[in-house]
């Protein structure tokens, strides 16, 4: 075992893949031999050579669109797109061809790859570097959307994207890669990707998180518990698509209240699919209309504003005591 | 400092060899056996043939909208067959003569035009992407299967197709600009048509030919009558060659013209003169070819029938293959359905009332309706 940060323990999941299977390239904007700008890709162009680890033309269309033409040929690209906030200059190449080529062949060619984009608030940054945009992809057909809340989920669901068939988007919230140290397996670690985790079990109410919230809503269930007498069950969702609509139904149909938390803005965001999901899995169960703990429906408004729209413990507190009185 | 004159090396060549008269230059023929000769007619023949009788399926409901290739067949069979099975193309949406001659069936090319998905599915073992509709965006795929290809030490080149319109594309543009850097084995063949639907290529680009804007890339471009189907063929068996010997790409631009519509739901009348299109016509490949293999005796008188029966032939085998079964479209989302995915499968096969589908299902059932249960009282309140 050992104790790594977020970054560390990606760097680990991507040096261990690519030392077991020479199919997997590395590409993007400076994730040679600058090792990418956090460094997840440190050391690869070192050890595995420019033609694996690639200093992509800083272009994210380009990127994508060559990852998926490799992918055709069965090299199974793990590509980074610097900030999410840029992924619109790719979303096109993700909906309209490597969510798609599965279908669009008949099976014939598919695209087993990872795009890799760092996300989230919390790191004083400019426009465009702050957002959270899993909804985009989560809505996606034929794309699986996974969101690691800590390193060792980080490293082990990342070794699960890269060994998925079908192409995973994968986010890394910027404010967990150096936040903390987890204890990390020292053999390959593999999580499955659709699958929700209980973090912490509890009854009476129900918090579902993932990636940077997960710690939020954890705060929020300590103080519900020393203050309120009640102890929450936390969800790590993990996964956004496919979601794991059995866990969530289960753990409402135990604690009939829930609370959703996440860093997207509210509206058509994840937050209305899980609600969705646990009123139709667990409606009876239910002692309270869910509600949702997200960022405000604006535009990302800039770091010196930032703590007033994404989601803090007090917010989620307040959520959690409405629905706990209803 | 002084003012310097960087001067980099900007040659444009232009290159045809059998004119619209039929007139030939002798130096610069290729030594095509008269077998390929024969076999390159008939593949052009048979993309027109085709076409015209594709738009009459589409007048009678029997597919939906296509994209006619009428007068690009020379852009299209002269440059496919310089590539071999080992080879890749890439196509965008208006490739069918040479989509057929890479193997694609008609009925499969027409099933795809019905909706089908079946009609996208290349065989195994094919080395050809299926159509791309939206413009410029297939040729990064073609870049990174060149790339794919150096990285594995294979022996083989990607033919990426795509038109005029498209080179106003930020994604032809990234292509091109990756092709230059990787130096991978890609010949980018543009069909300029001269219109994207409506819009004539004096609005779409203000350089002189689209073959120049190679050279912002760093490889060569190079100009062909696109209605010579001798001239395409040379300039492309120059471009694989030189993909194929570690000499980076090409692009090649087929000046040709689109006889026909955009698709089967534009109507070109609408913002280009029937003069224009006259003047068109007098270029049509398929007569200066016929005069060519005329001169040398080459010509088979039936073809025209052969074509036909073939076609005939495809379009019976087309309308009797059985009904699209709906249950498909859950087969190839992904690998593996996720359960909930799988569960509204299961609602579509309860839905078509065919318990054999059911079955196939495996163990997913429909979900429950959540009024089915009894209400219970949660333990927090209890």
């Amino acid at each position: 075992m050992a104790k790594l940060n977020m970054v560390k323990a990606l760097n680990l999941a991507l040096l261990e893949e690519m030392e077991r299977d020479p199919d997997i390239v590395v590409i993007g904007e400076d994730v040679g031999v600058d090792g990418g700008v956090f460094r997840v890709t440190e050391d690869l162009h070192r050890r595995f050579g420019g033609r694996r680890v690639i200093d992509s033309p800083l272009a994210e269309a380009g990127i994508i669109g060559a990852s998926i033409g490799m992918a055709l040929y069965g090299l199974k690209p793990v590509s980074e797109i610097q900030f999410s906030g840029f992924s619109f200059q790719c979303f096109h190449q993700i909906e309209n061809h490597a969510a798609r080529y599965r279908q669009r062949s008949q099976g014939r060619f598919h695209c087993q790859m990872v795009v890799r984009m760092p996300y989230g608030g919390g790191v004083r940054a400019l426009e465009h570097h702050s957002e959270s945009e899993e909804q985009f992809y989560a809505h996606m057909p034929g794309l699986k959307m996974v969101i690691p809340s800590g390193p060792r989920t980080a490293r082990a669901l990342l070794v699960a994207s890269i060994r998925d068939p079908d192409p995973v988007v994968f986010f890394e919230h910027k404010a967990l890669y150096h936040a903390a140290k987890e204890e990390v397996p020292d053999e390959t670690e593999v999580m499955p990707i659709g699958r929700a985790q209980i973090v912490r079990e509890g009854r009476g109410l129900t918090l579902v998180a993932y990636g940077a919230m997960l710690r939020v809503a954890l705060e929020a269930a300590e103080t519900l518990q020393a203050e309120d007498g009640v102890a929450p069950e936390v969800i790590d969702l993990l996964t956004i698509s496919p979601l794991d609509r059995e866990t969530l139904a289960a753990s409402v149909g135990k604690t009939g209240r829930a609370v959703i938390v996440h860093e997207a803005p509210g509206s058509f965001g994840p937050g209305a699919e899980i609600a969705t999901s646990i009123m139709e899995g667990a409606f009876l169960s239910l002692e309270a209309p869910i509600r949702r703990v997200t960022s405000y429906d604006v535009p990302f408004p800039g770091f010196a504003r930032e703590k007033a729209t994404v989601p803090d413990a007090a917010r989620v507190l307040a959520a959690a005591r409405e629905t706990l009185a209803f | 400092m002084p003012r310097t004159l960087i001067e980099p090396q900007f040659p444009i060549e232009r290159l045809s060899i059998l004119d619209s008269d039929g007139k030939l230059d002798a130096r610069l023929e290729p030594q095509l056996a008269p077998d390929d000769l024969r076999r390159l007619y008939r593949a052009m023949v048979l993309g027109r043939r085709l076409d015209e009788r594709m738009i009459k399926l589409q007048r009678q409901g029997r597919i939906g909208t296509f994209a006619p290739i009428k007068g690009q067949e020379a852009s299209q069979i002269g440059s496919i067959f310089t590539l071999g099975p080992k080879d890749w193309m890439v196509p965008s949406f208006r490739e069918t003569a040479a989509m057929i001659w890479r193997g694609w069936p008609i009925e499969k090319i027409l099933a795809f035009y019905a909706g089908r998905l079946e009609g996208g599915q290349p065989a195994p073992g094919q080395h050809d992407l299926p159509v791309t509709i939206p413009v410029a965006t297939q040729l990064p795929h073609a870049v990174g299967l060149a790339y794919a290809i150096q990285y594995r030490g294979d022996d083989a080149v990607v033919m990426a197709y795509f038109g005029d319109g498209a080179t106003s594309e930020g994604d032809f543009h990234e292509a091109a600009n990756f092709a230059g850097v990787w130096h991978g084995p890609v010949v980018f063949v543009c069909q300029n048509n001269q219109w994207a639907i409506s819009v004539p290529l004096k609005k779409q680009t203000n350089s002189r030919t689209i073959a120049q804007k190679a050279l912002a890339y760093g490889f060569p471009g190079i100009q062909v009558d696109g209605n010579d189907v001798l001239a395409v063929y040379a300039a492309s068996r120059e471009a694989v060659d030189r993909a194929r010997a570690g000499g980076g790409p090409t692009l090649i631009e087929c000046v040709t013209y689109r006889l026909g519509m955009h698709t089967t739901a534009d109507d070109p009348t609408k913002y280009r003169t029937e003069e224009e299109v006259k003047a068109w016509e007098q270029k049509d490949p398929l007569t200066r070819f016929r005069v060519y293999l005329e001169q040398k005796k080459l010509l088979d008188a039936s073809v025209d029938e052969q074509v036909d029966e073939e076609i005939a032939r495809a379009v019976e085998r087309f309308e009797t293959m059985p009904p699209a079964d709906p249950l498909a479209m859950f087969d190839h989302a992904y690998a593996e359905l996720p359960s909930g995915v799988a569960a509204q499968r299961a609602e579509v096969t309860a839905r078509l009332e065919i318990p054999s589908h059911g079955a196939a299902a495996g163990s997913v059932e429909p979900a429950s309706p959540p009024m089915r249960g009894q209400r219970r009282t949660s333990r927090w309140t209890s």
